[in-house]
Parts: C-alpha cells; sequence; structure tokens
C-alpha cells in the first residue's frame, strides 16, 4: 500500500499527472459559493512544523480543510520541542491522538523519511520541506501552475536561478520536471551549485543572460540569507547584477515565457519589483496554486482504502 | 482513467469482469427512442424547457445529458443548458476503495432556482445519485431535482427512485449491466451480462 509523500522522485509520470489533474478538478472549486468538499470528514491532518513557514503551513491547512478534515498545527516553537522532546515522542504523541496524516518540516533532511519509515506512526506522511533536502509539493505546484500557463512540458526549457545548494525546492522541481518530460538547466555562482550536481537529470550553466533568451520558464529562488554562513558569493550587488532578474534580461525572455518565484522574495536581490510584477509573473498564481495541489495530495493519499500516489516505504506499523 | 466507474452505481454493475460483456437487450434504436421518450417526458413534466438544467454524472451521464439537452431543443426550440457533475468527492464508500482521479464537474452557469435533471447511465443502489444530491446542496438551491436514468436495474439501498426511466431492467445482482454509447464506444448499445464467467480477465479498457 502507498501513502506517504516524501520525495518527488517516489512519483512516476502516471501519479504526477494524476495529482496535477485532480488539482485542476479542485481549483474549479474556487468559483463555488461553497468552497469545502465533503470528502475527509472525521480524518485528523497534522501540520508538525518544526521550521517557521507560514505560507506552507497555512496552504496545506487551507487544503485539509476545505477537504472538512480536523486540522491541528504544531509548531515546534513553544511546544514541547522546545522543551527537548524528541521527533520520536513527538510522533507517539501525535499516533496516541489517532492522526491519519503528518505533514511535516524539518530543518533535517530525512526527517519525513524517518517519520514514515520507523513505525512510529501508521498514518500518511507528506513531506513539507526537510532541510535542503526536497519539498515535493512546492514542485508540484510550481508544475501546476506552469502546465496552467504553457499547456504541457515536453520540449519546454526551464531555467532554475540562484541558491541551487540550499534550495530543497530546487532539487524536487528537477526531479519532477524530469519525469514530466521538460529540459532543466539550473544557473548559479559555482559555490551555490551542491555537490554531485552532474549526477543530476538536468544542465548546469554560469551564465543567465544565455539561458533566459531560450527559456519557457525562469524560476528565481531565494537567497537564503539565514544559510549563508560562508562567503558565496563577494556581494549582494555582484549576485544581483550576475543572477538577479532585471527588466533587461526580463526583456530577452521569448514572448510566452513566464517567471516563477517560491517566494518570499528579495525584491530587488534576486528579482526586480517590475519583473516581479508583471503579468507574466506567476509568484501570487502560485500560492493559490498551492492549495489545489495540496488538496489534491491529501485526496489521493488519504481518501481510499489504498493511496493512489507515492511511495511504498513505511509499512514496518 | 479510472474516474468512470463511479458513473454508475458500480460494483455490480460493471461489465469489466467478463471478456464477453453479455448480450444487447437495447440497440441503437431502442437507446434513440428511449431518449426522445424522456425528453419529452421531462418538457411535459416541467410544462416547457424554461429554468431547465441538466447535469450529466460522469462519464456516460455527462453524454446522455447534452444528447437529452439537444433533444428538448427539437422539440421545444430552446435547448436547456447541459452540464456535468462529478460525485466521487461526496461518495460514501470512498474509503472502502483505492483512491482514484476525479471526473469533470462543469456547472451551466447558477442552479438556484431552477429545476436541475439528474442524468445518469444505470441506477442501482442509489448511493450515487444521494451523493449527487449532497453535491447539488453545495452548489446552490434548485427548485426541484429531478432524475433521469437510461436503465433502472433495481438493487435499491436507499429511498431513491427516477423520475424518467428508459429503460426497467430487472436484474439479479450476478449480472451486469453495461450501457456503451456512441461518442465514448462507438456505438449505442446496453449490455446485460453476467459476472461469473471469467473473473480474472478482466479488461481494463471495459467499465461502465
Amino acid at each position: 500500500m502507498k501513502r506517504h509523500l516524501l520525495s518527488a522522485a517516489d512519483l512516476s509520470r502516471d501519479e504526477a499527472l494524476l495529482i496535477l489533474d485532480t488539482a485542476e478538478e479542485l481549483a474549479r472549486l474556487a468559483d463555488r459559493p461553497i468552497k469545502k468538499l465533503p470528502t475527509l470528514r472525521g480524518r485528523t491532518v497534522v501540520n508538525l512544523f518544526y521550521e517557521d513557514s507560514t505560507r506552507t503551513r497555512t496552504s496545506f491547512e487551507a487544503a485539509a480543510k476545505r477537504l472538512s478534515a480536523d486540522v491541528i498545527n504544531f509548531s515546534a516553537k513553544g511546544s514541547s520541542v522546545s522543551k527537548g522532546e524528541s521527533l520520536k515522542d513527538t510522533a507517539l504523541t501525535l499516533e496516541a491522538m489517532g492522526t491519519d496524516a503528518v505533514v511535516v518540516r524539518h530543518s533535517a533532511s530525512g526527517a519525513p523519511h524517518r517519520l514514515a519509515t520507523s513505525g512510529w506512526i501508521r498514518g500518511s506522511v507528506v513531506n513539507a520541506g526537510d532541510g535542503t533536502h526536497e519539498h515535493p509539493t512546492q514542485a508540484l505546484l510550481d508544475a501546476f501552475t506552469m502546465r496552467r500557463r504553457l499547456g504541457s512540458f515536453d520540449g519546454r526549457r526551464v531555467t532554475i536561478v540562484g541558491d541551487i545548494l540550499h534550495s530543497r525546492v530546487a532539487r524536487s522541481n528537477v526531479r519532477l520536471l524530469h519525469t514530466l518530460g521538460a529540459q532543466v538547466t539550473l544557473v548559479a555562482p559555482p559555490t551555490l551549485l551542491p555537490v554531485g550536481v552532474q549526477t543530476w537529470p538536468c544542465a548546469v550553466s554560469y551564465d543567465l543572460d544565455a539561458e533566459v533568451a531560450k527559456s519557457d520558464v525562469v524560476m528565481m529562488l531565494r537567497v537564503q540569507h539565514e544559510r549563508m554562513n560562508a562567503a558565496f558569493f563577494p556581494s549582494a550587488r555582484e549576485y544581483s547584477r550576475r543572477y538577479g532578474l532585471d527588466g533587461r534580461r526580463f526583456a530577452a525572455m521569448p514572448e510566452h515565457a513566464i517567471v516563477m518565484h517560491p517566494g518570499p522574495m528579495n525584491r530587488g536581490m534576486e528579482i526586480t519589483a517590475e519583473v516581479a510584477d508583471s503579468p507574466r509573473s506567476t509568484i501570487v498564481e502560485q500560492v493559490t496554486n498551492g492549495v489545489s495541489v495540496r488538496m489534491a495530495v491529501l485526496y489521493l493519499l488519504l481518501s481510499g482504502s489504498e493511496s493512489a500516489i507515492g511511495s511504498i516505504e513505511g509499512e514496518s506499523a | 482513467m479510472n474516474t468512470s466507474e463511479n458513473s454508475s452505481d458500480v460494483p455490480a454493475s460493471l461489465p469489466g469482469e467478463s471478456t464477453a460483456p453479455g448480450r444487447p437487450v437495447l440497440e441503437a434504436s431502442d437507446v434513440r427512442r428511449a431518449l426522445t421518450r424522456i425528453a419529452h417526458e421531462i418538457v411535459e413534466r416541467n410544462k416547457g424547457a424554461r429554468d431547465l438544467v441538466l447535469l450529466g454524472i460522469p462519464t456516460r451521464g455527462v453524454h446522455l445529458a447534452q444528447r437529452l439537452a439537444a433533444r428538448i431543443g427539437e422539440v421545444e426550440g430552446v435547448t436547456p443548458p447541459a452540464g456535468s457533475l462529478d460525485v466521487t468527492m461526496y461518495r460514501d464508500d470512498l474509503a472502502l476503495r483505492p483512491a482514484r482521479g476525479l471526473g469533470r464537474t462543469d456547472i451551466p452557469g447558477d442552479i438556484g432556482d431552477r429545476v436541475v435533471v439528474l442524468v445518469d447511465d444505470v441506477l442501482m443502489s442509489g448511493r450515487t445519485i444521494s451523493s449527487a444530491l449532497d453535491a447539488i446542496k453545495d452548489l446552490g438551491r434548485p427548485r426541484a431535482v429531478q432524475l433521469a436514468v437510461l436503465v433502472d436495474r433495481g438493487h435499491r439501498e436507499l429511498p431513491i427512485r427516477a423520475d424518467f426511466v428508459g429503460k426497467n431492467l430487472p436484474t439479479s445482482l450476478s449480472e451486469t449491466v453495461a450501457v456503451r454509447l456512441a461518442e465514448l464506444d462507438g456505438l449505442d448499445v446496453v449490455l446485460l451480462g453476467s459476472k461469473e464467467p471469467k473473473p480474472a480477465s478482466a479488461k481494463k479498457g471495459d467499465r461502465a
């Protein structure tokens, strides 16, 4: 039985498309007077957030509530975790409360995997971002946004720009977009590329100007000041000049090409306000789409006797 | 995809369990006559086609709803809007089976204070229609909801009955009823089959 979503690599092409198609139907709910479905009535979803994230947490909360699930928000700050409780004990507590799904965000890569495979909990585990590892629902919502704007993935060129080293969004996107048939190019200063990036199913470049002209999608990543504990680039100004998306580079992009950003943005750093607010920027749309995609994931994982998507791990329980 | 299975009251009406889906009980001409009659009955019952909205339940109910709307248009000169209503998210048996994808919901305009005619291919337990009634409640408050089905095969599990029936087909639970429509299957026919013979050789493409 499949029931976790831990990595974008867990998804086959068919499963990914099933999620996107389901999300497409669920997105239409937004036009209805009652934006709620009874599907997960009586199920409990816990948002277990060890890292701050208003955007992702609220998105999962809205998604679960629109499916009528009961939602418990558990943030590490101000909880027993700050008193030293381990992931295991927190998991056992949640299990004792009868949790059907745990949406987990953790600063340690692999924490959701541990939760899913340890046998501490019986419910589904959804990775909402773990360390610098993966953020599969973000990749799904990005793919959803791309498909809505561009129609299909086949032969589409996606350029992901910025701090690849620390970016779980980039990692998940590379995997998912490759599965879906798009060509991904990573553009970053050499210091912000992870070791082993050559083995990823994508191309790597250091020249943003050469890439924007042939991209269907330019995805800017946030410069994560909180993780910049070493000198990864000489100065913010230089980074901005070489890897920022400004009006000039934006003008060099093809007519139909779109600009994406997972948010929150550093305006003036990786992206100028002029580009961020352009109609070809999908930044706000991505947030809206996030709810539909997370509804689809929760629905497909939880509604049936057997999940329609996800990994097969965690059956030891 | 697997969404089509919810079009009728599964599982007993699923034809997929036999490679020979059975003998025809309604031929194309019978289906045509049945739909023409239902179209007239809908117009007569509602004293015209004003305020009507036809909502088909995916997959085959949607095509039947479109055909009925067209027939009503021929009779009345006014074609009522036809849409589709997927009830998957409202089903009470979701947890009993593997999760599945959704069908299309496409509501033509506001259904408030209109007469909604639900259209499905096969009526059996009534659970699909019960889910559809729940779904409609979330969409608005129609003046009335009526039900049109091509085949009523009995075995109701809920107090639900159709207002317009193409053919009453008393069946046993070991039988299957499969509706084939030209739009999807190349021809119009209703097949009565039997479940037992080859349960292992279920064809994936077969669906009700």
